[in-house]
């Protein structure tokens, strides 16, 4: 090899990197100014016809069984939306990346959004560990980042994220709400936790704590989501003599907790956290886990009388005008994916967006929209009010107790709403739940 | 002197980077600085591959230990980023002499099999101790650009440079060990054992320092990654990250740091760019989202038909840079399968 070889590899590195990049395109962001009057160009992602948001999804990968069914049900919401009127005009286009539930991939697509395709505002990403990589971001580059699609209490924060906004009921009232219905209705008995050893475990077991004397509490069992082996967990359990177990976990281990318990012919009372109770996803998990172990279960009958919450209307309640109106959406424009908790969820949260960016103004800012939220929500189709206010970014701050029954879950006594702080009481909501307008459109 | 002339190629190279990353979006300055973070861990892996021989599932999990190391040394004694980049590719280097260590007793699918092992279990340390490693959240590492650059200089052209920069010096300096006695003898080790041994070569403490070299590089891409995208978290260590690394220095073109380049740019762009057609072809984001996989796969495939010397081998073949029966060192792909004696040491010529 001669002496002026040597050098190639480096020179076609940079020749390479030129041709890359030439071949991926150039582009920059779209200026834009705004006036009164007609519909403008208001902001970044807004023109006269168009609304341009974005988010990043579980698509693919572990997390995308149930999830991946949650951007395309918003989406479905904000078709109806653009096929009868749109919001002042504009059409809304929903662009959603995966992020394969990868945090460093969630950064990249946060980037590719704001830098490269210029969202007005990013919506409803999905998890903590991937939000939490990019919230910074978002708040540093003044986009607003509404609705984020984890429970965790960190997005209520407006001095250190002023644009972000929680919208599920967080982990800490779940906890609690759950908490205060077990200190009412199994008083004296022993009671054993499992969850989820990161923040949505500890937060719920945070609200558990606030309202469980303390004495009942006999085990703590804690898994992570990449060890299936809970058998020790359950074991522990079932030593301690827990009559009632509390579980925070995603329905793969709810299904795993279950089966395992059968196994040892352990059954205490159970109750899950809304995230890892919904009914048809927990069913097939089940019917599945006992297959692959070579047995044969039915998924409804194992899932019957499991306690949960809900924060939004139960599938079941076909008579709740909220699911009437969602159940025709589904079947318009999402028909393909099955009407369950994740695709109710994809709406609610549509619904949500529509109705601050009605409240948001003709021509809005990125500004408007905060400034919208932090003056409130209308409750929409949730069963309790939203906290939002200047000081305060959580989302929904009630729920209602229910018990699955073949294969749905079905509610129990009245919705209790509550806040994050532990000595903030429990308390029966007084206020009416909101009727789904006619028209579909908030 | 090849010190120099490398040096010169890096420093065009520089020029070139400075000049794409005034040119070109912001969003683009993140791919530069994405592209980067690939090019140093892929070049680590390609090397100890293609030079020496022995293969490594594990580097994703070498990066890992490179990034951890950037984000604990950031937030406990607030070390600044120059100190940060050598020291995590340190910390990773001592991680590897362990690994080498053992690595270098197993060879072919052992090897292999060994090194995806740290792949898979040592993220779950994380989870396993989330009051040292913050768990599934992970760290968070806050580094800014310095203040003499405005306070209007966009924060990831920043993140470009400083990227590129160290990804040019570690091209530089892996350019240099690949010519020198070190990378001959790994080559004689590579091309058969026992005569490298006969000839007085200390056969284990080459491959060694083969792993030590690359998972230096893997520790400061990590540090690089956990720099630019302000975050460490378990998540982003899986298997799929050693075996993408893997991905890349086969479709660049094994033992070839051009190629590494290649590779990466694959990894970073590829995705990106059939991402954006498939979207703008009218395809639902659900199913737009699993085209990159498709198409990377597509991708594997046709260059390993085609080029199977993988992309630089290609090219050298194409242009005809050297004689199609002998790709010559940098774009040997065959260092996996044993291949008859070449007269490569005489070809090498001198340092």
């Amino acid at each position: 090899m001669n002496k002026s070889q040597r050098v190639r590899p480096l020179a076609i590195a940079a020749a390479a990197v030129t041709a890359a990049m030439i071949a991926a395109g150039c582009s920059s962001g779209s200026s834009s100014s705004s006036s009164s009057g007609a519909a403008t160009a208001s902001a970044p992602g807004i023109t006269a016809t168009q609304i341009l948001i974005g988010s990043h999804q579980p698509l693919t990968g572990p997390a995308a069984p149930g999830y991946s069914e949650i951007a395309p049900a918003a989406n479905a919401y904000f078709s109806y939306v653009n096929a009868h009127g749109g919001i002042y005009g504009r059409k809304i286009k929903y662009t959603y990346l995966d992020d394969a539930y990868d945090p460093s991939k969630t950064v990249s697509d946060v980037h590719q959004l704001i830098l490269q395709d210029s969202v007005y505002a990013i919506f409803n990403g999905l998890g903590t560990p991937t939000h939490l990589a990019a919230v910074s971001f978002i708040n540093s580059s003044k986009v607003p980042d509404v609705f984020v699609a984890s429970g965790c209490d960190c997005w209520n924060d407006p001095s250190k994220y002023p644009e972000t906004f929680g919208w599920q009921l967080d982990y800490i009232r779940e906890g609690k709400i759950l908490g205060a219905y077990i200190k009412q209705h199994f008083a004296g008995k022993k009671i054993g936790y499992f969850y989820q050893n990161d923040e949505f475990g500890q937060d719920g077991v945070k609200g558990l704590d606030d309202e469980i004397p303390s004495s009942q509490v006999v085990s703590r069992q804690t898994y992570v989501p990449t060890n299936v082996n809970v058998g020790p967990a359950v074991a522990a359990l079932k030593a301690s003599g827990a009559q009632v177990v509390v579980s925070f976990s995603i329905p793969a281990f709810t299904a795993l907790l279950k089966l395992t318990s059968l196994k040892l012919g352990f059954n205490p009372a159970l109750v899950v956290s809304d995230v890892g109770s919904d009914p048809i996803t927990l069913g097939g998990l089940l019917e599945a886990f006992a297959k692959q172990g070579g047995a044969t279960v039915n998924g409804n009958q194992l899932t019957q009388g499991i306690i949960s919450d809900g924060y939004l209307p139960t599938l079941g309640d076909t008579g709740n005008s909220w699911i009437a109106l969602f159940k025709k959406v589904h079947d318009t424009y999402d028909a393909k994916a099955p009407f369950d908790g994740n695709v109710l969820y994809g709406e609610a949260v549509g619904y949500a967006f529509v109705q601050a960016m009605m409240k948001a103004g003709k021509n809005p800012t990125r500004q408007d929209l905060v400034k919208a939220l932090n003056s409130g929500l209308p409750q929409g189709p949730a069963v309790a009010p939203y906290a939002y206010s200047s000081t305060d970014h959580a989302g929904i701050t009630g729920a209602y107790i229910g018990v699955i029954k073949n294969g749905a879950l079905v509610q129990q006594g009245p919705v209790y709403t509550t806040d994050t702080s532990p000595t903030g009481a429990v308390t029966t909501y007084t206020g009416a739940e909101q009727a789904a307008p006619a028209s579909g459109m908030p | 002197m090849t010190l120099a002339r490398h040096a010169g190629a890096a420093i065009i190279a520089a020029v070139v980077i400075w000049v794409l990353t005034v040119q070109l979006s912001s969003f683009r300055d993140y791919q530069i600085a994405d592209i980067a973070v690939y090019l140093v861990a892929i070049a680590g892996l390609t090397v100890l591959i293609g030079l020496s021989g022995q293969i490594s599932l594990g580097n994703g999990a070498f990066m890992a230990i490179g990034a951890y190391a950037t984000a604990l040394l950031q937030m406990h004694l607030n070390w600044p980023l120059w100190a940060l980049f050598p020291a995590s590719a340190a910390i990773a280097a001592v991680a590897g002499v362990a690994v080498g260590a053992a690595a270098a007793r197993l060879h072919g699918p052992y090897l292999a099999g060994a090194t995806l092992l740290l792949a898979v279990a040592l993220p779950s340390f994380a989870t396993q101790y989330p009051g040292v490693f913050g768990g599934d959240q992970g760290l968070s590492v806050t580094v800014t650009a310095p203040a003499a650059l405005g306070v209007d200089f966009p924060p990831t052209r920043w993140l470009a440079w400083v990227n590129a920069a160290a990804a040019l010096i570690v091209l530089v300096l892996l350019a240099n060990l690949a010519r020198s006695r070190i990378g001959r003898s790994w080559r004689a080790v590579r091309d058969d054992e026992a005569a490298a041994a006969l000839a007085g070569l200390n056969v284990a403490r080459l491959r060694v320092l083969a792993f030590v070299v690359s998972a230096a590089c893997a520790g400061l891409a990590g540090s690089m990654l956990a720099v630019y995208s302000s975050q460490v978290s378990p998540g982003s260590f899986t298997v799929t990250l050693s075996i993408a690394l893997l991905t890349g220095a086969v479709i660049g073109g094994l033992g070839s740091l051009a190629g590494a380049l290649w590779g990466s740019l694959v990894i970073v762009v590829v995705p990106t760019y059939v991402m954006d057609v498939a979207t703008s072809h009218g395809l639902s984001s659900t199913v737009a989202a699993n085209i990159p996989v498709a198409a990377y796969g597509v991708v594997l495939i046709a260059v390993m038909l085609l080029f199977p010397a993988g992309i630089q081998g290609g090219l050298r073949r194409f242009f005809g840079l050297t004689p199609p029966t002998d790709a010559g060192p940098f774009a040997r792909l065959n260092s996996l399968r044993r291949r008859p004696p070449a007269s490569e040491h005489q070809e090498e010529g001198t340092t």
